[in-house]
């Protein structure tokens, strides 16, 4: 228990930024979402940090419901991007432009 | 008499610092393995090798959540995340046949990639001077049970849960439904006269 919680909640916070920067700078639909991954993962890090800071049980619990949530998103997330690619074979967001009004 | 407690002083000292010696290694070694493979997904330019990764950026998450010890959490991550969320994405790849490479270089927007860059320096640079100068907590410990001290942290989390948190997980079956019921509606192939009325 050495190490403090400060320093955790900075890797997550790098973690948040790397998922974010790649969800902006890639264009492949699929990594893109794997970003969002890195992005969900960063936060559960924080929870379980301020579990540890605060000896609070409720974050871990909470951890526990953004999983769960975590795993429906990405199969409905793959669930419309194997529908959306049955149409189309391009693998980049930029040619995805039919709801464009 | 004397002597010999502070032998068994000095003995337990040593292992405390050994011990946060070796959760200092722990905590350095899991946090680089993170960032390397987060860096690793978003630079990797084929998306199967952006996957792999993300396992070991997963399982540099978990080894951090055991160090934390939530030691349920870190079994959890492992399962659903690298065991079946991973799995999910390779199989989409394959099945897709995406797994081509893409040119990072390729920049369609002028100036995105800069732009990009630079807002998530500044969103960093704003997290950790806001976490660092900021009253972040109101100090209350310990309001929905205690997570450290004795017991085992499966029964607390689970006391936890299954008093709590029991509505929001109930709820949390019903998505799980909901999301097999919208995957198996997304992926079923429409018959083509269906398609076309």
């Amino acid at each position: 228990m050495s190490v403090s919680g400060e320093l955790y909640l900075a890797v997550a916070a790098a973690l948040f930024t790397i998922g974010a920067v790649g969800l902006l700078i890639r264009r492949n639909v699929l990594v893109m979402f794997m970003c969002v991954e890195l992005m969900l993962n960063a936060v559960n890090l924080t929870f379980v940090t301020f579990a540890r800071m605060l000896d609070d049980i409720g974050g871990q619990s909470l951890v526990f419901f953004v999983l769960v949530v975590a795993a429906a998103e990405v199969v409905v997330g793959l669930g419309i991007i194997v529908s959306i690619f049955r149409r189309r074979t391009v693998a980049t967001a930029d040619d995805l432009h039919i709801l464009k009004g | 008499m004397v002597a010999a407690m502070a032998g068994v002083m000095a003995g337990a000292m040593e292992v405390v610092a050994a011990a946060s010696k070796m959760d200092a290694g722990v905590f350095v070694a899991a946090s680089a393995i993170v960032i390397a493979g987060a860096l690793g997904v978003i630079l990797a330019r084929n998306p199967v090798h952006s996957a792999l990764m993300l396992v070991m950026t997963l399982f540099g998450i978990a080894v951090l959540f055991v160090a934390q010890e939530a030691h349920f959490l870190a079994a959890v991550q492992v399962i659903v995340y690298a065991g079946a969320i991973v799995v999910l994405f390779l199989f989409v790849i394959m099945l897709l046949g995406v797994d081509r490479t893409e040119a990072l270089e390729a920049e369609p927007l002028k100036g995105q990639r800069t732009t990009a860059i630079a807002l998530g320096i500044i969103a960093l640079a704003e997290i950790v001077i806001l976490g660092g100068t900021a009253n972040w907590a109101t100090g209350n410990l310990a309001v929905a049970g205690q997570a450290g001290g004795p017991g085992s942290n499966v029964e607390k989390l689970a006391r936890s849960i299954f008093t709590r948190y029991l509505l929001p997980f109930e709820i949390t079956s019903a998505l799980l439904v909901i999301a097999v019921v919208g995957a198996v509606v997304l992926a079923r192939r429409v018959p083509r006269e269906e398609a076309d009325q």
